[in-house]
């Protein structure tokens, strides 16, 4: 592994999700095999074929007090609730404001915002409009209100990368430290776009599952039934430090985030290229960038979203460039699919897989696809090796984005 | 008839309190939004907006950048 640059730690890391409002209430029922999908009862679930999704498990204004939650959009609320708990969580008492950045994306930005708001001002008029409304539905809000939060001057940012938008920004905050402007970043995605018009919208794109006579069996990554994604919405976030700042400090650290690599496909702007070649770059790229081999690395959290097209391929990919033997896992059959928040989950499940040494399992793969040579951890979770070990979180985006986040043990 | 200076006191300290958090009880009528309340600019316009809703009287923003404390304001919607 290359040592002649900067290494850049996991100190700390939140979540809330469809599964807990933490990132271990989240982790404990991921381990558990539990699905946080559920039956929509909204009043507009009648205009829409899809009447399920993965909503988070605790509302954000039940731990947000009213007047900061009143100004903020949901995916802001979501990801300010998991930023807090990665801070706290890492422990940082003292930091530089100007060695201290932000890299947090959402892969559709204030999007419930921006259609209520367009009612009001349709049926108010623009005098009605909240003189919040623009820094709520700014996809950058989200990395604006934790900057502000923690008082990062360095530099806050907000990638957008569609579904592989959480993962981008966990790699962009790699790239920040090791290339010295930043000591600590946090970084991370949320998503919050459970509403009718994105379901109708991705419907129409014919994406998403529809089986609503089983919500919690419908997110089913590889199983030959799998009929599209689940929606879901959520927030996870790291922080990442450089290894010199962390030990001078003290701090427990969680995993090395050792690298990404990223790619495009060049091919369409919604299909996955059908050989996997983009994806093989990226993970080639990640292996190279973080001075891995495949042999290395023993967990993938692969993107996995239940659509027909891209799960067997990304195992094809994984089997091509690291291998046949890493467990590779899909969570998004319990979480659903959180989009530009997938990437920071599943970013934070990568890392606590390394710290405790264990896959979580994919549900709901009753039948397997064909095609599939590498070891999937089906049913429940699997142990991983001691030593010294690496995983791979993947996450690609409409728009033909592909990231792969490498992690490797403490 | 009209509202007596206490209870619009107690409509603008609820409306405070509801977009701001700041306890109804500190809004006194000496305080400065800016200086005491911490109360920004566009705060400051949704609390115009809800007066507006609360007390049947419009602030144009022309006059709105005038109104420094509550006392302002209380004597702005009395007329």
């Amino acid at each position: 592994m290359s040592t002649d640059r900067v290494r850049v730690v996991v100190t700390g890391f939140g979540a809330t999700t469809p599964l807990g409002g933490d990132a271990a209430s989240t982790w404990s029922a991921l381990l558990a095999g539990q699905s946080g999908v559920r039956t929509l009862t909204e009043d507009w679930i009648d205009s829409v074929p899809v009447k399920f999704a993965a909503v988070a498990a605790v509302d954000p204004t039940e731990v947000l007090p009213r007047p900061e939650a009143r100004r903020l959009d949901r995916a802001e609320q979501l990801a300010l609730v998991a930023a807090r708990e990665a801070w706290a969580h890492a422990g940082i008492e003292k930091v530089d404001p100007e060695r201290l950045g932000v890299v947090v994306g959402s892969g559709i930005g204030g999007i419930t915002t921006i259609l209520s708001a367009y009612d009001t001002f349709k049926e108010k008029g623009w005098q009605r409009l909240s003189p919040f409304t623009v820094p709520m539905l700014m996809p950058n809000g989200p990395a604006g209100w934790i900057g502000i939060e923690v008082g990062a001057r360095a530099g806050v940012h907000a990638t957008v990368s569609a579904c592989a938008t959480g993962a981008e920004s966990i790699g962009y905050a790699i790239e920040m430290i090791r290339s010295g402007r930043a000591d600590v970043i946090v970084a991370g995605g949320t998503e919050a776009a459970i509403h009718p018009l994105n379901i109708g919208s991705f419907a129409a794109m014919r994406a998403m599952s529809t089986r609503n006579d089983d919500p919690q069996g419908a997110s089913r990554p590889w199983d030959r039934a799998r009929d599209g994604f689940v929606l879901g919405e959520g927030a996870g976030i790291l922080v990442l430090e450089s290894e010199e700042h962390a030990r001078a400090r003290g701090a427990t650290i969680y995993a090395v985030a050792a690298g990404v690599g990223y790619s495009a496909d060049a091919h369409h702007i919604a299909q996955p290229e059908p050989t996997g070649a983009g994806v093989m770059l990226a993970m080639r790229r990640a292996l190279e960038n973080s001075g891995l081999t495949g042999q290395d690395v023993k967990h993938v959290n692969a993107h996995a979203t239940s659509t027909p097209a891209g799960d067997v391929v990304e195992t094809i990919a994984i089997k091509e460039v690291i291998g046949g033997h890493p467990l590779v896992t899909g969570t998004k059959s319990m979480t659903g699919h959180l989009l530009g928040g997938a990437g920071g989950i599943e970013s934070v499940f990568t890392v606590l897989a390394l710290h405790e040494r264990v896959a979580p399992g994919t549900i709901n793969v009753d039948d397997l696809d064909d095609g599939i040579e590498v070891d999937l951890v089906l049913g429940g979770p699997r142990t991983l090796p001691g030593g010294q070990i690496a995983a791979i979180n993947n996450s690609f985006g409409f728009g033909g984005h592909d990231v792969a986040v490498a992690f490797t043990s403490v | 008839m009209a509202m007596t200076e206490q209870e619009i006191l107690a409509g603008i300290g609820k409306i405070i309190n509801e977009i701001t958090g700041i306890p109804a009880a500190e809004v006194t009528p000496e305080k400065s939004f800016v200086d005491d309340l911490d109360i920004d600019s566009l705060s400051m316009v949704e609390i115009a907006v809800a007066a507006q809703d609360e007390f049947g009287v419009e602030i144009p923003d022309d006059q709105l950048k005038h109104l420094k404390t509550v006392k302002d304001v209380i004597g702005y919607i009395q007329g």
